[in-house]
């Protein structure tokens, strides 16, 4: 690594001049640096227009590092923030097109709108996103940042700070929904001195990047929402719970709660009151069974990661069994948004008992892969089509997969549905942490159901019997029927052994194993039927062996 | 003084004490529930799930060993449907490693047997999964075949929580799940191990058993030192 | 009325079941009182005749001869038992699955043999990949656990079945 030219290292703030100025750019490139334009060589994006606009003479611009700008299928991304104009696919030996746009920048330049996938969404969790370095506290304030936390210090109570968050409807997005301001306020009065608020960062669905995206893009908001948390239930100390397998966001968190206890939001008397509050970052191994969160627990306990059953709840006996409130990095990332605006902003928002907006990650067959915030009750036409851009190919939809293994797929019929939490257990899937898999007319449902149960068997920890050999005796069946050596009675079979394993299994994830075959068979019975009876894949994904061989 | 809650296990009128679970009472009043990783005198781990009862006005089964007593709760121990699922749980027990009864020292001393034909289970439906697995003989006195291993954990509660040597542990997940002398060392090299033999005494299968037996020889007279190491505990204020 | 026609057959398995059946000593009188033994490696019969009511199969399927016999044995018969541990679970048979056919042979005939090692492949019928219990491969009606099944569980089944009730097997267990 040969050292850069002082002038040209990237920071905020930093103009590409000999001299630090701190007046406003005239012009600023934004270069997504979250992982998945970091993969694609961002970070050399950033070095070279820095050192491209400093040839060109460029002293009033601003090459400023920025998290996820969310259209990640186009990575990596650079946005000339004045106007808005955005550059897909850069790379770095071709960035003389974005420095003639710095160029052209005027001061009356306005954000001209980036199309439906960016004018459709509506960002609350991730309105820091693309906007700010995540590395940089004074950019976190600048947009508004600890704003809420301050308030929360000096003007409210524990009670007050709880019931604004009740009557904001948030509720868990995580997955299950259960409402937010409940589970604060059970804590908060569960007896005890000591009580731990846990970030769960361990997002681990096939297909899911919320979380990371967030904790790359906007790792403050998280250690705010978490600070907010503990003063609202009385806690002190504070855990991120991020899976090893996510290097930068580990990374960014580190730097985020150094600099946040450098600037006394973290630690004693926060914010210059006598509020203490910190936080430690605790690393998964992989396991996905500890996003379930009394295996969680154990696995911050420095124990073997495996989940107990429930109750007593980790509201009341949780980490060290002293109460303890789990909420995921979404969840806490919307908390000081709802604070800042108000409750009933936030209400305002979505459908039903499903309030707000929610993250999405977008992938599979769509053509805009990438991540998303839209309000809840927003029809999966208009995330797939207007938001996502359509299906790859223009080939024909079939089905989206939301709630990773415990969820469900569903079919195109479907397509006008609203999607909240409510609508979505309804049509026999899930919310989940927000993964949304498109599938076109190449997937087999069938094998989907038996990928999804492949990870199941794969993930069980082994603790409890109907998961540990049940999850395995249901992949059994499905690669039976995949290679059209099943007959009825496996149906029959697969049908009763995940009826009997979703009752039966300890945990979320064995009892959720299930529900892709459920769902599958709820709409793609024909599918399954077309293996067994006529012994043909429809999709033609399975290999079946011919009927005269077997006889 | 502990406050007394009554309620019903299969419409049986039932009294315990605060902090009982409901497979403790039941076990007091006579009502049989099978399980095989629960043993009184180490902790629970609700892991087997052949004690699972319907409680009503719950959704969900609770395993009778996890669950605390409260007062009026109506709980059904036995019906169609929970044996339905008790076999099951059993079968899948049986084909997920290789048990062979017949030439087990086990046979006819065993509680996975003996679930078996007390639940009516008279043959699998289900696949035998029939893993490859180890059996570790290093042991001057005492065996282990995986093989007939059903990841109770008897052996690694009582090892830690009566015996204090904690020699016993588990590693892996899935089917891969084994359990494991000090950090996966042959049993014979352990440095912790007080060769105590609790771990064969509570073995609910021939997993573990003393070396010398022959088949069917391999008969734990049940000792009852375990609820005795419990009170002499308490008693010490341990 | 002719007497129920009743058959025994034998695959993998140690013949320990046909033992315990001869166990049940001057009840096995009764039994031949109201019923007729068929086909049985007790007797001499050389073909397993059509229209058997009731059939005991003993062992496990390993081989393609007991596959073929057992088709045959299936669409022969009415009531098909099966009969003792290794037709019900595959048993002690089954304890080379986890090993697989090609190591198996080898180490039987191969390595551990000083004369002239070699797989036999002529006469002897092939192993199938797995030992399995009889109702993997055709359907089963009544099952008998038990190694060996006891000469009073197997007399209260059969005295069940040749009055037509439904065979009460309470009592049968893996094992022993």
């Amino acid at each position: 690594m040969s050292e850069m030219p002082a002038a040209a290292r990237p920071t905020r703030r930093r103009v590409i001049t000999e001299e630090i100025n701190d007046e406003a750019p005239r012009a600023s490139a934004y270069v997504c640096e979250a992982a998945s334009c970091m993969s694609a060589q961002a970070h050399d994006i950033t070095l070279r227009l820095g050192e491209r606009a400093a040839e060109a003479g460029l002293t009033d611009v601003m090459i400023k590092r920025v998290g996820c700008l969310g259209l990640c299928a186009a990575g990596p991304l650079v946005e000339i923030a004045e106007t808005g104009q955005l550059f897909g696919h850069v790379k770095p030996d071709e960035v003389e097109g974005i420095v003639k746009a710095l160029k052209k920048v005027k001061p009356t330049d306005t954000r001209q709108p980036q199309g439906p996938f960016f004018e459709k969404q509506l960002r609350v969790a991730t309105e820091n996103m693309g906007r700010i370095d995540p590395e940089d506290l004074d950019d976190y304030i600048e947009r508004g940042g600890y704003e809420a936390l301050k308030r929360v210090l000096s003007e409210m109570t524990s009670t007050t700070v709880r019931d604004e968050i009740t009557r904001s409807g948030l509720r868990g997005r995580g997955g299950a929904g259960f409402p937010t301001g409940l589970k604060w306020t059970t804590v908060a009065k569960a007896q005890g001195t000591q009580k731990y608020v846990i970030c769960n960062a361990d997002e681990g669905d096939p297909g899911a990047f919320m979380d990371r995206s967030v904790l790359e893009s906007d790792p403050f908001r998280i250690l705010e929402g978490m600070a907010i948390a503990a003063f609202a239930v009385h806690a002190t100390e504070g855990y991120i719970y991020c899976r090893a397998e996510y290097p930068l966001a580990v990374a960014r968190l580190r730097t985020a709660i150094r600099l946040a206890q450098r600037a006394g939001y973290l630690g004693a008397g926060i914010a210059e009151t006598s509020f203490n509050f910190d936080v430690q970052i605790r690393l998964g191994a992989g396991a996905f069974v500890c996003g379930e969160e009394t295996a969680l627990i154990a696995s911050v306990e420095g124990r073997r990661g495996t989940p107990r059953p429930r109750p007593p709840y980790p509201a009341v006996q949780g980490l060290w069994d002293c109460p303890t409130l789990i909420n995921n990095v979404e969840t806490l990332a919307s908390v000081p948004t709802i604070l800042r605006k108000g409750p009933e902003w936030y209400a305002g928002i979505g459908v039903g008992k499903s309030k707000g907006t929610k993250v999405f990650a977008l992938a599979g067959r769509i053509v805009n892969t990438g991540l998303v915030e839209v309000p809840m009750g927003m029809t999966l036409r208009e995330i797939v089509y207007d938001i996502g851009g359509g299906i790859v190919d223009g080939r024909p939809f079939k089905a989206v997969q939301t709630g990773g293994p415990s969820g469900g797929c569903i079919p195109a019929e479907f397509l006008d549905m609203s999607v909240s939490y409510e609508s979505l257990i309804e049509l026999g899937s899930f919310m989940g942490s927000g993964g949304l898999i498109v599938m076109d007319d190449t997937s087999c449902m069938v094998d989907v159901a038996k990928y999804f149960q492949d990870f199941c068997r794969d993930e069980s920890c082994g603790k409890c019997v109907p998961c540990r050999v049940g999850t395995t005796q249901l992949y059994m069946l499905l690669d039976l029927i995949t290679r059209g050596e099943a007959t009825m009675e496996d149906l029959a079979q697969l049908e009763r052994l995940a009826g009997i394993i979703q009752r039966t299994a300890l945990c979320g994830l064995g009892q959720g194993a299930p529900n892709p075959i459920f769902s599958t068979l709820r709409y793609f019975r024909d599918e399954y039927l077309a293996h067994i009876v006529d012994r043909v894949c429809p999709a033609g994904v399975c290999t079946i062996t011919p009927a005269e061989v077997m006889a | 003084m502990s406050t007394v809650f009554t309620f019903r296990i299969d419409g049986k009128d039932v009294a315990g004490s605060e902090g009982q679970t409901v497979m403790e009472v039941a076990e007091e009043n006579g009502i049989d529930i099978p399980a095989l990783c629960h043993l009184e005198g180490i902790h629970d781990r609700g892991a087997c799930r052949l004690c699972m009862v319907e409680i009503a006005g719950s959704p969900k089964l609770a395993a009778a060993c996890m669950t605390k007593i409260t007062e009026g709760m109506d709980v059904t121990a036995h019906s169609e449907l929970l044996l339905e699922y008790r076999r099951t749980v059993t079968e899948m027990m049986f084909v997920e490693r290789n048990h062979v009864c017949a030439v087990c020292v086990a046979n006819n001393h065993c509680e996975l047997q003996d679930t078996a034909e007390e639940l009516g289970l008279t043959h699998f439906d289900l696949p035998r999964i029939s893993p490859k697995v180890d059996i570790d003989a290093s042991h001057r006195l005492f065996a282990i075949d995986h093989n007939r291993c059903i990841l109770c954990l008897r052996c690694v509660r009582v090892c830690d929580e009566i015996e204090g040597a904690h020699t016993w542990d588990i590693m892996h997940r899935g089917l891969e799940t084994r359990v494991q002398t000090d950090m996966g060392i042959p049993w014979g090299e352990s440095t912790t191990c007080t060769s105590c033999g609790k771990c064969v005494q509570v073995c609910p299968t021939g997993a573990l058993f003393e070396k010398g037996r022959a088949v069917a020889r391999g008969s734990k007279t049940r000792r009852p030192f375990l609820p005795w190491m419990k009170v002499v505990a308490e008693e010490r204020g341990l | 009325m002719s007497k129920p026609r009743v058959a025994t057959v034998w695959l993998d398995g140690c013949s320990g079941c046909h033992m315990s059946l001869i166990d049940m000593d001057e009840r096995i009188l009764d039994i031949f009182e109201r019923a007729d033994l068929v086909y049985s490696p007790l007797v001499d019969f050389k073909d397993y005749p059509e229209d058997v009511d009731v059939c005991l199969v003993e062992g496990a399927v390993s081989s393609e001869e007991d596959l073929h016999k057992i088709k045959m044995v299936r669409e022969r018969t009415k009531t098909l038992v099966s009969f003792g541990d290794c037709a019900v679970t595959s048993n002690v048979p089954g304890m080379r699955n986890p090993i697989g056919v090609a190591p198996l042979l080898d180490r039987a005939y191969r390595e551990n043999v000083t004369l002239n090692p070699q797989i036999p492949s002529e006469i002897v019928p092939k192993l199938l990949p797995a030992s399995t219990p009889v109702h993997r491969v055709v359907k089963v009606d009544v099952f008998l656990p038990g190694c060996p099944p006891s000469a009073d569980l197997i007399y209260t089944m059969l005295d069940d079945l040749l009055a037509g009730r439904v065979p009460d097997v309470a009592g049968s267990r893996f094992g022993r």
